[in-house]
């Protein structure tokens, strides 16, 4: 495939090729003209002076007499400092002047005046001719002047002006070039900001463009929202599928729980026992998964239009801890709060979806009898909120990659878990345009999770 | 090609015999092995200084000054006789060697300094200017003033025709070269030429090929006018006389004003001294100062430019003259005139 190069480049080449070629157009047609018009003004002197001689012709006894006027040549000699040459026959036989100098290949018509090139002496003369017939004595005598120029003159004035005419050329061209250079980049500014706007979206932001645009982006435009459009269709049905298929089995869930824990109950023997408990953690494991897809389609659906409602992230950690207390409790853990008042704008449900998952991860993977802690800080431009355990830490793996989805760490075995925990609290944060910090615990060796989030 | 130019030149000037006639010719020997040949129209005592001045910088070089009328030098170089440079106060006839293809081009800083008017292409170069005058002894005026135009002196050799009878001398333009340029020059120029010619011609003039036996005749008292005489050689040769009867005067309504031009043959041998020689006389010729060379400078002729008269123009238009049948009609009309 062959390298795409920029469509700014590219235009600028292609207008400075159109330029030079025009350049040099330029500079040829005005060259030619140049030397058409110092060849033309050399043959009307020619001509002039052949005539002045002409017009001298006259008959004398019979006999073709004829004197040179000054002239004839002074105004050859005022054009340039060029070499004359001249020549006059009657009847074929030579006048006076130079019997070698090249006389007119055709016979001339009377008064008509017929030009040539021609080398003589080693160099390239331009010969004017004309024929005039005298009366000598009883027949008219057919009287040839030529007069000839060399072409010096011609030659430096036509290539003064072509020099002229290049240096004219090359500088138009440089002038082309430049403006070449910014008629591309204006006409892709449009393109270049599209793009921008493009690409300063969000990961979730599916909304249609809305911008204007050239004509020509038009079409791109269209294309690109209708993709989108598709896209978000297929996204939201997705996520509505989990959610419906999530809420349709945690309902079954539950009465299949109760009814295990009264069979539970009455059960004769430690063997049925044993089996029923096992029953009640898979289906405890089943619904909390279900849960977790409902939590995480949740999200997905309501970042894709946040609340910005404005909140006091002390309180917020405060009423899930609350919520989380009795399960803490279970495994003798405690939640230690230390909170400061930390105002962000924000969807309370999507964060204290967040926060929740956190915990009950923390709560999950601590030992018995241990402490979890929670801070809550804020900065001049973040607030945070730091929860740290006493677990067994996130493993070997890299962090960062515990926040996909359905990623469990290398040091989780025996332990129930979806892997969406992480997954969840890490698109909630984005979607809040902050971030969630993974790293072990600074006072332990545990686990460290901060939530960061822009001040309100 | 050349010799069916050189046929045009032999019936351009129909004058008889082809062998060069040089009139004098001195060899001032230099120390080293390379000679300089010069071929001039100024006489050898005019041009004695330039050359001892030209070899005090460069002694090793020999130079063979040769003098010929202008007309002869013109054949030898259209001949292709051996020469390195040829200085000649005949423009015309130098005009028609450059322009047939005789001269060489040269350029140098010096020739660049030249005016426009002082050169033709880069083959001739002009390195002094030199106004025609009249010589005359005020002897014959008696009371009156001195002639200041033609008119003037027409009505003076009218009034008294018996003080000029034979004792009138001009150029005889059918010998001379620069006389030829000088009767041409004049009778395109003004028309009192032929209305002077006339008068002279009826008073029995003398004829002479050269400006310094004009003069010399002057001072001897043979002659009591001498026309259109080369101011250089008359004030040259005026300055070792102590009559002071003998006066130059510029005539006022008109007056020629000749180059003297110097070209580079095209089979000169020698043609880097040629160089060196033609930067030296083009040094002199622009000089400023009023020193003491026999021949006037370029820049006066730009004093005389101030008068009305330029200096002749070098061009191919010198070369109408010369033409075999302008000629033939020129001099008969001159004979006519002269000659009766």
């Amino acid at each position: 495939m062959i390298p795409q190069i920029s469509i700014g480049r590219r235009l600028t080449a292609l207008l400075a090729g159109v330029a030079a070629v025009l350049s040099l157009l330029s500079w040829s047609m005005v060259s030619g003209l140049a030397r058409q018009a110092a060849a033309q003004s050399q043959d009307n002197v020619l001509a002039a002076s052949a005539t002045t001689i002409a017009e001298t012709v006259r008959s004398e006894q019979g006999e073709v007499r004829l004197e040179l006027p000054y002239s004839a040549f002074s105004m050859l000699g005022a054009i340039s400092e060029d070499r004359v040459f001249y020549k006059v026959t009657a009847g074929g036989t030579l006048l006076t002047g130079y019997a070698d100098l090249p006389a007119p290949r055709a016979d001339p018509a009377s008064g008509r005046i017929t030009f040539q090139t021609e080398d003589y002496l080693g160099e390239a003369v331009r010969t004017a001719s004309v024929r005039r017939n005298v009366l000598a004595g009883t027949r008219a005598v057919p009287v040839d002047v030529t007069v000839a120029q060399t072409l010096g003159g011609v030659r430096a004035i036509s290539g003064q002006l072509s020099r002229t005419a290049a240096g004219l050329s090359i500088a138009f061209f440089i002038v082309a070039v430049g403006l070449s250079a910014l008629a591309a980049r204006t006409s892709l500014r449009p393109l270049n900001s599209f793009a921008q706007a493009v690409s300063r979206r969000g990961p979730s932001d599916l909304r249609p463009l809305r911008r204007d645009t050239p004509s020509e982006l038009a079409p791109l435009r269209s294309a690109l929202n209708r993709l989108m459009d598709r896209l978000g269709q297929s996204i939201r049905r997705s996520e509505d599928f989990i959610a419906e298929a999530a809420h349709r089995v945690r309902t079954p869930l539950a009465t299949v729980r109760t009814q295990a824990e009264i069979a539970l109950r009455s059960a004769p023997d430690a063997d049925a026992r044993q089996r029923l408990r096992q029953i009640i953690r898979a289906v405890d494991e089943s619904s909390r998964s279900a849960g977790q897809l409902l939590d995480h389609a949740t999200v997905a659906f309501r970042a894709e239009d946040l609340a910005q409602d404005r909140m006091d992230l002390g309180v917020l950690v405060t009423q899930t801890a609350a919520a989380l207390e009795p399960t803490a409790t279970m495994k003798d853990i405690r939640l230690e709060l230390d909170t400061a008042p930390a105002h962000v704008n924000g969807d309370a449900v999507l964060l204290d979806s967040a926060l929740r998952n956190i915990l009950d991860n923390a709560i999950k993977y601590s030992p018995e009898e241990t402490t979890v802690r929670i801070k809550v800080r804020a900065a001049e431009k973040t607030a945070r909120i730091t929860v740290s355990d006493d677990g067994p830490g996130l493993g070997d793996g890299p962090a960062r990659a515990l926040t996909g989805r359905f990623c469990r760490g290398s040091n989780t075995e025996g332990i129930i878990g979806s892997g969406l925990g992480l997954t969840i609290a890490a698109e909630v944060l984005e979607a809040h345009g902050g971030q969630l910090d993974l790293g072990p615990n600074p006072e332990g060796n545990g686990t460290c999770v901060t939530f960061v989030l822009p001040s309100a | 090609m050349r010799h069916i130019c050189l046929a045009l030149c032999l019936s351009v000037l129909a004058l008889p015999g082809l062998a060069q006639e040089i009139e004098a010719r001195k060899v001032y020997p230099g120390t080293g092995d390379h000679s300089l040949r010069i071929i001039s129209t100024a006489d050898l005592d005019v041009f004695h200084p330039y050359i001892l001045a030209f070899q005090k910088a460069r002694p090793d070089l020999t130079v063979e000054y040769s003098v010929a009328s202008s007309v002869e030098l013109y054949k030898a170089i259209r001949a292709e006789a051996e020469y390195d440079l040829a200085l000649s106060s005949a423009m015309d006839l130098q005009m028609q060697l450059a322009n047939d293809g005789f001269a060489q081009g040269y350029r140098s800083t010096r020739t660049d300094a030249l005016p426009d008017w002082a050169r033709w292409r880069d083959l001739i170069y002009a390195f002094t200017a030199e106004p025609a005058v009249v010589v005359l002894s005020t002897k014959v005026l008696g009371d009156r003033p001195l002639p200041a135009t033609r008119q003037d002196l027409i009505n003076l050799l009218r009034t008294h025709p018996d003080r000029f009878v034979n004792a009138v001398g001009t150029y005889d333009v059918r010998e001379s070269g620069l006389g030829y340029l000088f009767a041409t020059q004049e009778a395109r120029s003004t028309d009192a030429y032929w209305r002077l010619s006339e008068v002279m011609g009826r008073l029995l003039p003398r004829l002479f090929c050269c400006s310094s036996q004009m003069v010399e005749e002057v001072i001897a008292g043979d002659l009591a006018l001498a026309y259109n005489v080369l101011g250089s050689y008359a004030s040259e040769r005026l300055a070792r006389e102590t009559d002071d009867t003998i006066r130059i005067v510029r005539m006022e309504d008109f007056a020629n004003v000749m180059l003297r031009t110097a070209i580079i043959p095209a089979n000169a041998r020698n043609t880097d001294d040629a160089g060196a020689m033609m930067d030296w006389l083009l040094e002199v010729g622009l000089r400023e100062s009023a020193d003491a060379w026999p021949l006037p400078p370029l820049n006066k002729s730009s004093a005389a430019a101030t008068t009305g008269f330029g200096p002749i123009r070098l061009g191919p238009a010198l070369m109408i003259y010369l033409d075999p049948l302008n000629r033939r009609a020129f001099l008969e009309e001159w004979e006519n005139a002269l000659e009766q």
